[in-house]
Parts: C-alpha cells; sequence; structure tokens
C-alpha cells in the first residue's frame, strides 16, 4: 500500500495515497501502523483526504488501529473524509467511536488541545 | 425502465480483482439512464456490495480450493438488478451474523452487514458443490 508517513510534533501523519481501500490492501496499512506502535508512536493521524472507496476490511484496520493507540495510552484520529467514505462511518456507525475532523490542521491542533 | 442486461463474469478468486469487479458494477449502475434515483450513489453502492461479496466469498474459497475462479453474475431487468456470486468453500453462518451496535469496535463482521443494509434482499444457500449469495436491488 502507498502511504506517506510523516512526524509533526509528536504526532504521527499517515496519508494513504491509494484511492482504495479494501480486503487487498488493509492488512497492509493495518501491519503498517502496528510497525508505528511498537516504534512507540501512540498518537496518530490518519488522511484519507485521497481515498474515495472504503469497505469493511479498511474500516477494519482503521479499528485495528484505534484499539492498539488507546491501549497504548494515545490516539488515533481521522482527517479529509470524502463524502462517500464518511457515508460508511457513518452507516456502521464508526463515526461516533473516531474523532474525525475535515482537514490535517484541526486534526493537528486537536493534539494540542 | 426498459433496460435488460445480463452480466457473467469469470475471475480469479484473489483480491486483487475486487477493483476490477467492483469498477464493472459501478459502469453498470451508471449506465442505466432510466434509473431515477442517484446514479452516482447507486454506483458507488454496487461497487461496495460486489466487493464484500467477493471478499467474503474469497475469505470462504481460499480455505477449501486455492486456485479456483469466482462466479459473479449480475442480471437487470424488470426493473430490478440481481447479483449472484458463487463460492466453491465450505461457507458460512448467514442468518446468525448480527448487526454491528453502535460503538462496535470489532475488526470484522460488518460485510454482510452493509450487503444488508444497501441491498433490498439478501439470501444465502447452497447451490452445487458451494454456495451462492443472491442480492436483490429494486431500481425504482
Amino acid at each position: 500500500m502507498l502511504t506517506t508517513i510523516e512526524s509533526r510534533n509528536a504526532i504521527t501523519l499517515i496519508q494513504i495515497q491509494e484511492e482504495r481501500l479494501d480486503a487487498h490492501n488493509s492488512s497492509d496499512l493495518k501491519g503498517q501502523m502496528l510497525t508505528l506502535f511498537e516504534e512507540g508512536k501512540n498518537n496518530m493521524i490518519v488522511d484519507l483526504q485521497g481515498v474515495r472507496f472504503v469497505d469493511s476490511s479498511g474500516l477494519g484496520a482503521l479499528v485495528s488501529g484505534f484499539k492498539n493507540a488507546s491501549a497504548r495510552n494515545g490516539n488515533l484520529k481521522l482527517c479529509g473524509l470524502q463524502p462517500q467514505v464518511e457515508s460508511m462511518f457513518e452507516l456502521t456507525r464508526l463515526h461516533r467511536v473516531f474523532e474525525i475532523f475535515p482537514d490535517l490542521a484541526q486534526a493537528l491542533n486537536s493534539f494540542q488541545e | 425502465m426498459s433496460e435488460s442486461i445480463f452480466l457473467d463474469i469469470k475471475v480469479p478468486n484473489e483480491t486483487g480483482y475486487l477493483r476490477l469487479l467492483g469498477k464493472i458494477g459501478e459502469y453498470l449502475a451508471q449506465s442505466l439512464e432510466s434509473y431515477p434515483g442517484d446514479r452516482e450513489e447507486l454506483a458507488y453502492h454496487i461497487n461496495l456490495v460486489l466487493t464484500e461479496a467477493m471478499a467474503n466469498a474469497i475469505r470462504h474459497t481460499v480455505d477449501s480450493k486455492p486456485g479456483e475462479t469466482l462466479h459473479v453474475t449480475l442480471h437487470v431487468k424488470n426493473r430490478k438488478l440481481t447479483i449472484k456470486v458463487y463460492d466453491q468453500g465450505r461457507g458460512f453462518t448467514f442468518c446468525d451474523l448480527p448487526e454491528p451496535p453502535p460503538s462496535c469496535l470489532a475488526e470484522h463482521g460488518r460485510g454482510i452487514f452493509i450487503i444488508k443494509t444497501l441491498m433490498d434482499r439478501v439470501s444465502y444457500r447452497k447451490y452445487d458443490n458451494g454456495h451462492v449469495l443472491e442480492m436483490e436491488k429494486i431500481l425504482y
């Protein structure tokens, strides 16, 4: 899976560079997040700006990341959801689980509050 | 709506083909010019249910018979879209799958929920040496 990973003020930013997050690549994302957690990077933002399509496997990978972050006293937040992707979070009620921000700047600010 | 379209597709049972199958479903929905609703939304939903159904079939087929092809049909007729996804695996318990609760942190189990939510009728039954997941969407 194509991702860009960078650090901003102790927050790890994962930008997904794939149009689809599905059963074909979601385990890659899960593995990449697990590696970051093992490196002690427990506060994370996943930027979904470039993702147009997400299925239940993609949602499952994000839930896995959220649970891992929480278990390590960190947090995993989301930003940049396209309307169709956002509708998937609402359909599965996961919008009640994740903190979701319109853009990266607001997601980063939320960690400073 | 006068369209009558039948697509019969066989693809390797590999997740690398999810995009292709999903796109076929999307294009089919976009081509339904007499559909009175939001065609783009319908296209997204058909892409999604095909992706979920195919991923599910792969999950239940690979364990049993790796290297098999996956058989999918899409049929538009009489204002109804019928999608059938055939697997040759052991199958899964269909009716017992619960809907996820509002704050569910489960990593799996949302696929069938999504299909049941977006389609008008869904059934799963034995067929030949495997099973068929049949999904219907009323197109008006």
